[in-house]
Parts: C-alpha cells; structure tokens; sequence
C-alpha cells in the first residue's frame, strides 16, 4: 500500500508502543516489585529494579511464606507442571485416538459417540462444581495428581479439531497402507501422528496452558499444603485486607507462575498462532 | 462428512474410544445428570432424604431479589468486559497489519497475556492498585480520588473488568489480525486507486469484511466474561464488597460450595447450562458464517 502519504508512517508505531506500554505495565511493575524488599514496595515503590532480586527468588523458592503453610513455591512449580503435562498429554492421546476411530471405522452408534464427546463442551467444570466433587470423592480421588488431572481430560475442542485433519488425509494413503499390508494401528503410529506433527505441537500449547492456568477444579479438589498448585498458592498469599502480605514474596511467585506458560507461547508461537487459530474452526 | 475408505472392525474403535467416552460419562455426563436431579428435588436440613418438588427450585432461585441483581450485575461485567476488549484489540491489529517492520516483536509481547492465568491476571492488576501500597492506587488517591476497592463496589467491579479484559487482549488481537489479513490487497489498492483515503477504506471495505470475526469474537468474549472470570473475582475480590462483584459463576460457587445451599446451587447449575448451550449453538453459528468469507 503505496498510496497513504508517508508522513503518517511513524503512526501505527505510536499506537502500537502505546499498546504494549499498557499491556506490558503490570508484568513490568510486578518484576520490579519482585527484586525489592517490603520497605521499598510500602514506601511507595520506585520504578526501577532494585538489588533484592535473587534473595527473593531463592526465598520463595526454597521457604515460600506462613500463609502457604511453609510450602516452597518449588515444590507448587513441579505440582503445577505435573499437572499441566497430564492434562496436556492426556487430552491429546484420547482425542487422537477418538477422532481416529470415529473418522477411520464405521461402528455402532458412531456418531452418538462424537456428539456426546461434542456436548462436553457445553458442561464446562464451573456449573457442575459439587456433583463432581462428590463424584471425585467417592473415587478416592481428591488430593491427588489423578483428582487433579482425569476429570479435565476429555476434550471435545482437540477431538475436533484431530477429526477435521484426519478428514482431509488423502484415501490413496489409506489404501496404500492396507495394499502394503499395514493394519489400523501402524498406518496410525507410521502415517497419521507423523502427519499430525504440527497439530499435535499447536495443541500441545494450547493445552499445556490450559492446564497451568486451571484454577477453581485445583481450589476445590486439592485440600492439603503439599499438593498446592502455583496458581492457587499465589492467591491464597495474599492478605484479605488487615493480614500482612510479603509482597516481595508474592510478586517473585507471580513471576515464577508466568514464566512456563509464557516461554511455551513465545518459543512455540508459530505453532500456538496456528493452533489457536484452527481449533476454532 | 465421511472418509470413503477405512479400516474394518468393531471391537478396536471402541476400545480407541472408550477412554474419552470413559472420562465423559463419569465426570461431565454423570455430575450434570446428577445437577439436574438434584435441581428438581428438595433434601431435609440432615441430607438424609429428598423429595421431588417439579420445578420449585427454580421458582425460588428467580424469586430471589439477590439472584436478580446478580444477573443484572454479570450483564454489566460482561458487557463492559467485551466493550474493553474489543476497541483496543481491534486498534491494534489493524496498526499491526499496517506495520512490517519489527511487526513479530509486537506481536510476540501482545501475546503475553494469554499466558498468564486469569488467577494470576488478577493478582498484577490487584497489585498496582492496592490501596496505599500499589502505584496506581497511590496516584489515585494523590489525585484525590477515595480510592479503596475493598469499601466501594464499583471501584471493585471497575478493577475486576480492567484484569479480565486485560488477559483477554491477545486473542481478540489475533484473531482481528488473522481476519484484517485474509482480506484480499488487491480490494484495498482498487480502492486507493478509485481515490479512497485511509478512513474511508477501513469503514467501507476492512470494517465489513471483519465483522463476521467481530461477531465471533464478541461471543467469545461473552462466554469468557461469564464463566473463565471466576478466577479474577476469586483472587481479586471474592465477590465482594458485600455482593459488589457476584456475578452468577460466582454465585453458583458460592452458594453450593461455601454455603453448602444444594437446592438452591444445583438449579443455579441448571440455568447456567441453559446460557452455555445458546451461547455455544450462537458461536458455532457464527464460525459457520465466518467460513463463507
């Protein structure tokens, strides 16, 4: 586009700064505040990063603060990475696997299997809080990685998303396989994941921080200290008001909670633009 | 649509299946019934026997003023939430789309948001505006503004939408930016050509080839606000001061949960259902639109 003058060239620049100097503000507060000590944060902060930055990070990590019942903010990082790769990885194997059978077989109530998986997404965890509890309960689930992880793992947006593809894989390689000799599961293992590479690491993104970011199933699921996750941890750091809040301590754990999710989005962003981008289609 | 050549058999894809089919029954189908049961039937104080009581449930929830003004106070949030996503992101995609130098740095910080858990979206924008402790806390009070989020409901719901919509921001931008560059360039040089200024070509050619995506996106919009901000009111608020920030996921959470009101959470359940279907069968609607473009 040639024809706008080029005077109005440092524009959208300008806008864009801007944009980001807000976006950006309170990631950059919350650093800053993260390598203070609680004096600086309370006598009204400076703008600047300060000298406290690793013994903050060292002390969260390795004591973490009374209000977490002494849990290091490590221990609630490997809970909380734990968790984010089983519900990951698991929603992706039984997608992969369900779109493969609905899309590859024809069997007995087919459909009424894809749309049963379809419905889930209208019964998000949120308006079904106490039955599944109680249904978690009685399986003797609650307080575990399992607690945490099964009940999110069916996925109706990866199963989708794994059908469309498997839709468009050309019968000629079906029927090349089948005439080479190759049964369903290795034309699976040899042909269909290899060409799923790209869907397979665009959703891996997309659910990895599903996973990190979930909030009210760990809140309700998880009751004792050892099995906090990071997300829950930082909220229950902070003070209702009259308590006393470290926040030195705090804003080193939000950072610590932002940093995997947010490094999976900007090493893998190709994938992640693509797979955010198709998965709601 | 069905693939024309496929494997045979019967007992293998159903075993493929019998996990996602497992998880679904037990823990989304099961539960769900299990809501719809309960929101039909009354148990005694003890939990020790219940009884059928039609749609009683329901009568009391919508009788109840407090549920009234907790749908009034979602529809607020959710608007307000969708207004403030929308504008910027739209502003910025289209200033993105402009821009080719360092065009992938921009992108990459406007993706940042998406990252970070609502949670913990909560807790920054919590932060900067604590009362006497945050930095915009502190230049709101400098300018003589009674700033104390914990005392004064619309400061509270003020600060809840400003943390919602910020995490928000990327997803609309994206989608905005994927949509501003699908529409074709050879539109906008005819355009330029016929002597369309800038203005002109944006409210004539990009702003109605976009608004399937707007469309799209405010849905989405809508179904976030209602449901994923459960975490930013938790962590920021906890639906207070008094009932200042309850809106009905919160409610439905804090009734069945905390307050332990089965009857009352399960047809709360119920209804919520009922918004997620219509507003899952209006999104998928529009995606279907979107694709004509």
């Amino acid at each position: 586009m040639r024809a706008r003058p080029a005077s109005l060239d440092w524009l959208p620049h300008l806008v864009l700064w801007a944009g980001i100097a807000i976006i950006a503000f309170p990631i950059y507060i919350t650093f800053v505040a993260s390598s203070l000590t609680p004096q600086d944060i309370l006598a009204g902060m400076p703008l600047l990063p300060g000298a406290h930055l690793f013994q903050n990070y060292r002390d969260a990590l390795v004591s973490g603060v009374a209000a977490t019942s002494g849990v290091s903010v490590a221990r609630m990082l490997w809970n909380s990475l734990v968790m984010a790769l089983i519900i990951a990885l698991g929603k992706i194997a039984i997608s992969l696997l369900s779109a493969y059978a609905v899309v590859f077989f024809r069997f007995p109530l087919r459909m009424a299997v894809f749309w049963m998986i379809f419905v889930t997404l209208m019964l998000p965890v949120e308006v079904r809080i106490v039955p599944t509890y109680k249904v978690v309960a009685d399986l003797g689930m609650i307080d575990s990685f399992a607690g945490l992880t099964v009940p999110l793992i069916a996925s109706a947006t990866a199963t989708l998303l794994f059908r469309q593809f498997f839709l468009t894989i050309p019968d000629e390689l079906v029927e090349a396989a089948k005439i080479d000799g190759a049964g369903p599961l290795r034309f699976l293992l040899d042909t269909v994941i290899p060409l799923s590479r790209t869907n397979l690491a665009a959703l891996f993104v997309i659910l990895f921080i599903y996973g990190w970011n979930q909030f009210l199933w760990p809140l309700i699921v998880t009751d004792s200290a050892p099995m906090t996750t990071i997300v829950i941890g930082l909220t229950r750091m902070i003070g209702t008001g009259d308590g006393r809040t470290d926040w030195d301590i705090v804003m080193a754990t939000a950072i610590l909670a932002m940093l995997p999710p947010a490094l999976v989005v900007v090493l893998m962003q190709r994938w992640f633009v693509k797979g955010l981008i198709e998965s709601e289609k | 649509m069905q693939r024309r050549v496929i494997f045979r058999g019967t007992l293998l894809p159903c075993l493929l299946v019998a996990p996602q089919l497992a998880v679904t029954l037990v823990f989304f189908f099961w539960p769900a019934g299990q809501a719809f049961w309960q929101s039909l039937h009354r148990e005694d104080p003890f939990g020790l026997s219940s009884r059928f009581v039609g749609l009683d449930n329901f009568a009391a929830v919508l009788a109840d003023p407090d549920y009234a003004d907790a749908i009034l106070r979602t529809l607020v949030f959710s608007v307000a939430v969708t207004a403030l996503v929308l504008a910027p992101s739209l502003l910025l995609a289209v200033m993105a789309d402009r821009v080719v130098k360092a065009a992938a740095a921009y992108k990459t910080v406007l993706l940042l948001p998406y990252a970070v858990a609502p949670a913990v979206a909560g807790v920054l924008w919590l932060f900067l505006f604590y009362p006497n402790v945050g930095l915009l806390g502190l230049a709101l009070t400098a300018l003589g503004v009674e700033w104390n989020y914990f005392l004064n409901g619309a400061q509270a719901m003020a600060l809840v939408v400003i943390a919602s919509a910020w995490k928000q921001i990327s997803y609309n931008f994206l989608f905005f930016l994927a949509g501003l560059q699908s529409i074709p360039k050879a539109l906008l040089e005819a355009a330029a050509i016929d002597g369309a200024n800038a203005r002109r070509r944006f409210w004539t050619i990009v702003f109605p080839l976009l608004s399937p995506t707007a469309f799209f996106l405010i849905v989405v919009d809508i179904v976030y606000a209602f449901f994923d901000t459960f975490a930013v009111i938790r962590s920021v608020t906890r639906g207070g001061p008094g009932k200042a920030t309850e809106i009905l996921v919160y409610k439905v959470y804090y009734d069945g949960w905390e307050a332990q009101d089965l009857n009352a959470s399960a047809a709360q359940s119920v209804i919520l259902m009922a918004i997620v279907v219509a507003l899952t069968a209006l999104q998928f609607r529009y995606v279907e639109r979107r694709v004509h473009y």
